[in-house]
C-alpha cells in the first residue's frame, strides 16, 4: 500500500488522463456539493423556525380573562372576570408539580422622565419567575426578587431601548426615574431576543404596583411554563385541564370562549415540529436522492474507465503484473480520485453556502449550514461506492486473458 | 492422415534427438500434443490439432502459415498468454501446467519478453517508462529500473529519445522500444507476433536485423509472420496448417540488410 512506486504509477495515470481524471471527479465533487448545499438550505429552513419563537420559552402558557358571553348557572353572560392574587395562588398550589415557573402580570402605561429626558413606555409588574419565562438577558444591575416583592419596593428594570432614551450613555443602576409622578428606583437593565418592542418595557414587582396603582389585589394576566420534561400531548392535556379547572372556578360556561383563554406554546409548538420533522425527512430523501445519483455516476464512469484500459491492462499482464496489481492500481486510483473531488466538493459546498447566507435570510433561510460530520460521511459513501464500482469492473479486468483484451485494437 | 501424423512427428523427434546429441545444447522449449479449440456458439473450433515443437537454445524460429492457421494460437499458448486444452508443454525445463493467473504472470515476467504487431506501448508513459515497466513488476528499485531501461534504450539507439511519448515515435522507433521492453527482464525466449506487420519493408528488415543480432548474442526468438521474407531471415522455418505443422525445416538464414 505504502509502496513508493504504486503511488508514481497511480499519480502518473492520474496526471496523464487528465480528462478522465477530472470527469470522474467533477461527478463526485457535483454530488457532494449538491449534497451539502441541499442540507444547509434545509438547516437554514429549520433554523428560520426554531428563531421565530426564541422570544418567549417554548413550554409558556398564557392566561388571560375577558368578559363572559354565555349566561350561565343563573349568571348573566357580559360579566367580567378578574383574575386576583388567590387565583395565582391556586394555579401555583393546585398544578404544582406540572409547572416550572410562574407569574402574574399587570399592565400599566407611565410617562418615564429622567433629568431632561422623557418618554411614554408600558410597566409590567410580575413575579420574579417572569425572566425565566420571557427569557429576559440582564445586563446591568439585577432583576426583581423575592425581597422587592415582600416589601414593595418601588424598584425597576428598564429594558435596553429605555436605557438608552433615559440615560444615554449613563449608568442607569442605583438612578432614580420618575414614572408618573412617583420615583423609582432603577436595580437593573436588560436584552431581549424578542426585539425592539419588548426592550421599550419596565418591569417592577407585582406587590408594588398592586399597592400604588389601585390598592387592590388584581391581576391582568397570568404566565407559566410547563415541566419541560412533558412531552407535547402531556402538556396539551395539562393545559385543557387548567382551563376546564379555572372555568369551573369562576362559574363560566365550558363552551365561552371569551371569559377565560388559555393560550398553549405546546398546540404551536406541536405543529411546528411536526413540519420540521417532515421537513427533515424531505431533506434526507433528497440528499439520499443525490448521493444516489452520485454512486450511479461514479459507477458508470468506473466501468467506462475499466473499458478503456481494457488494453493498457492487457499489456501490463502480458509484462508481468499479477492480478492483484491490477485490480490496486485501479481501485486506488478510483479513491484518490474520489476523496480529493469530495473534499473540493465540501469546500465548494461551504464555500457556497456561507457566501450566500445573508442573501437567503430573505428567503426564511437563517445561517445555513451543515455538520461536517454528515458530509464527511456522505464523501464516505462516495468513496466506497466508487470503490466497489470501480472493484468489480476491475476484478473481471483482471481476469481477462491478456490475449483477449490486446486484441481489441 | 495418421501415417503423416506420425511421421510428422517423427520427423521432429529425430530432428530433436540428433542436436540433443551435441550434449551443450539445452533444450529451451518442449511442446508434446498440444490441442487447442475456442467455443463458437455451441460447437467448437479446433485450432490446434497435437502440436509437437522442439526449439534448443539459441534458435531464431519462424512460425508461419495463413491466417486460422492457428499460429498466433501456438504463440499465445507458448507465451502464457493462453492456455492449452490438452498436451505438455516445459519452458526451460519448467512445466508450465495449471497455472494461476499470478504464477502466469511471475512467468511472463521471468521467461518472456513480448513483441507484437502494433507495439502495445503504453501510450502515457515515454519511452523509458515503458522499457522500465516490466522491471516494476520485478520489484525493482526505481534507481535500478531506470538503469537497466536506459541500458536497453541505448542498445535499441533510442537513448536520446527516452523522454519521448510513443505517439511523437516512428513505427520503427516503437517497435525498438517495445523490444528494449522486452528484453528489459532478460527473458529466456523472445516471442514476436507479426513483428513486422505494421511496419513497411526498410523498417522491417531494421528490425529483423536487430533481432538476428539478439539471437547472434544467444536470444532465443520465436516469429510469427506470414512473410516470406521475413521467415528467411530465420533460421528455421515451422510451417502450419490447419492446426498441425506441415513442415519444419532448418534453412540457411538470409542476412537482413539495411539496404539504403
Amino acid at each position: 500500500m505504502f509502496d513508493t512506486g504504486l503511488w508514481r504509477e497511480i499519480f502518473q495515470s492520474i496526471n496523464k488522463n487528465r480528462t478522465r481524471s477530472v470527469l470522474s471527479g467533477f461527478t463526485v465533487a457535483f454530488a457532494i456539493l449538491l449534497f451539502t448545499i441541499l442540507f444547509g438550505l434545509a438547516n437554514g429552513l429549520n433554523n428560520t423556525f426554531s428563531e421565530a419563537f426564541v422570544d418567549d420559552a417554548a413550554n409558556a402558557v398564557f392566561i388571560r380573562s375577558g368578559r363572559t358571553t354565555k349566561a350561565h348557572k343563573g349568571l348573566q353572560a357580559g360579566r367580567r372576570i378578574q383574575f386576583k392574587n388567590q387565583d395565582y395562588d391556586y394555579i401555583k398550589t393546585d398544578f404544582e408539580p406540572s409547572i416550572e415557573f410562574i407569574t402574574s402580570r399587570i399592565y400599566r402605561n407611565v410617562v418615564a422622565s429622567y433629568k431632561n429626558e422623557k418618554s411614554n413606555y408600558s410597566v409590567r409588574a410580575v413575579h420574579p419567575d417572569h425572566q425565566y419565562l420571557e427569557k429576559t438577558k440582564v445586563t446591568q444591575g439585577r432583576y426583581i426578587n423575592q425581597r422587592d416583592m415582600d416589601m414593595r419596593n418601588k424598584s425597576i428594570v428598564i429594558g435596553d431601548l429605555v436605557r438608552q432614551d433615559l440615560f444615554l450613555k449613563e449608568d442607569p443602576v442605583g438612578k432614580y426615574v420618575n414614572l408618573s409622578g412617583i420615583a423609582y428606583q432603577v436595580v437593573g437593565a436588560y436584552k431581549d431576543d424578542g426585539g425592539d418592542n419588548e426592550e421599550r418595557i419596565i418591569y417592577m414587582p407585582l406587590t408594588t404596583a398592586q399597592q400604588i396603582y389601585g390598592n387592590n389585589d388584581f391581576v391582568d394576566q397570568i404566565n407559566l411554563t410547563y415541566d419541560p420534561k412533558m412531552n407535547y400531548d402531556q402538556a396539551i392535556d395539562f393545559g385543557v385541564d387548567l382551563e376546564k379547572k379555572l372555568k369551573k372556578r369562576f362559574t363560566v360556561a365550558k363552551n365561552d370562549q371569551r371569559a377565560i383563554r388559555v393560550f398553549n406554546m405546546a398546540m404551536q409548538n406541536k405543529g411546528i415540529n411536526q413540519m420540521t420533522s417532515v421537513l427533515g425527512i424531505l431533506i434526507l430523501i433528497i440528499g439520499m436522492g443525490t448521493l444516489i445519483a452520485g454512486i450511479v455516476g461514479i459507477s458508470n464512469i468506473m466501468i467506462f474507465i475499466v473499458k478503456e484500459r481494457t488494453k493498457e491492462i492487457g499489456i501490463r499482464k502480458a509484462l508481468g503484473a499479477s492480478p492483484r496489481a491490477i485490480v490496486s492500481i485501479i481501485l486506488i486510483e478510483s479513491v484518490v480520485v474520489t476523496t480529493t473531488a469530495g473534499y473540493v466538493g465540501l469546500l465548494a459546498g461551504v464555500g457556497i453556502l456561507e457566501w450566500a447566507s445573508p442573501s437567503l435570510k430573505t428567503y426564511f433561510i437563517t445561517d445555513p449550514s451543515v455538520s461536517r460530520s454528515l458530509v464527511i460521511a456522505a464523501t464516505l459513501t462516495l468513496i466506497a461506492a466508487g470503490a466497489l464500482a470501480g472493484y468489480i469492473p476491475a476484478k473481471k479486468a483482471s481476469n481477462i486473458k491478456p490475449i483477449v483484451a490486446l486484441r481489441d485494437d | 492422415m495418421i501415417y503423416f501424423f506420425e511421421q510428422n512427428c517423427n520427423n521432429i523427434y529425430c530432428v530433436s534427438s540428433y542436436r540433443c546429441h551435441k550434449k551443450n545444447k539445452k533444450s529451451m522449449l518442449k511442446i508434446q500434443k498440444l490441442h487447442k479449440s475456442y467455443p463458437i456458439g455451441d460447437s467448437s473450433l479446433h485450432v490446434l490439432k497435437g502440436i509437437d515443437l522442439f526449439v534448443e537454445k539459441g534458435e531464431m524460429v519462424a512460425i508461419m502459415g495463413s491466417s486460422g492457421s492457428g499460429k498466433s494460437t501456438l504463440l499465445n499458448i507458448i507465451g502464457m498468454l493462453d492456455e492449452a486444452d490438452e498436451g505438455k508443454y516445459i519452458l526451460d525445463e519448467v512445466p508450465i501446467k495449471n497455472l494461476t493467473e499470478k504464477k502466469a504472470a511471475v512467468y511472463r515476467n521471468k521467461f518472456l519478453g513480448f513483441i507484437f504487431q502494433s507495439f502495445n506501448l503504453i501510450n502515457y508513459k515515454n519511452a523509458l517508462e515503458n522499457v522500465a515497466l516490466p522491471l516494476y513488476y520485478q520489484g525493482l528499485k526505481r534507481k535500478k529500473r531506470q538503469e537497466i531501461a536506459k541500458f536497453h534504450l541505448q542498445k535499441v539507439g533510442l537513448l536520446d529519445w527516452a523522454t519521448h511519448l510513443p505517439s511523437e515515435l516512428s513505427g520503427g522507433q516503437k517497435q525498438r522500444v517495445a523490444i528494449a521492453r522486452a528484453l528489459a527482464s532478460n527473458p529466456k525466449l523472445l516471442l514476436a507476433d507479426e513483428p513486422t506487420g505494421a511496419l513497411d519493408t526498410t523498417t522491417s528488415y531494421d528490425i529483423m536485423a536487430f533481432l538476428q543480432q539478439l539471437n547472434n548474442e544467444g536470444k532465443t526468438i520465436l516469429i510469427v509472420t506470414h512473410e516470406k521474407d521475413i521467415a528467411a531471415m530465420c533460421k528455421r522455418i515451422v510451417r502450419l496448417k490447419d492446426g498441425v505443422i506441415m513442415e519444419d525445416n532448418f534453412v540457411k538464414q538470409v542476412k537482413a540488410t539495411v539496404d539504403v
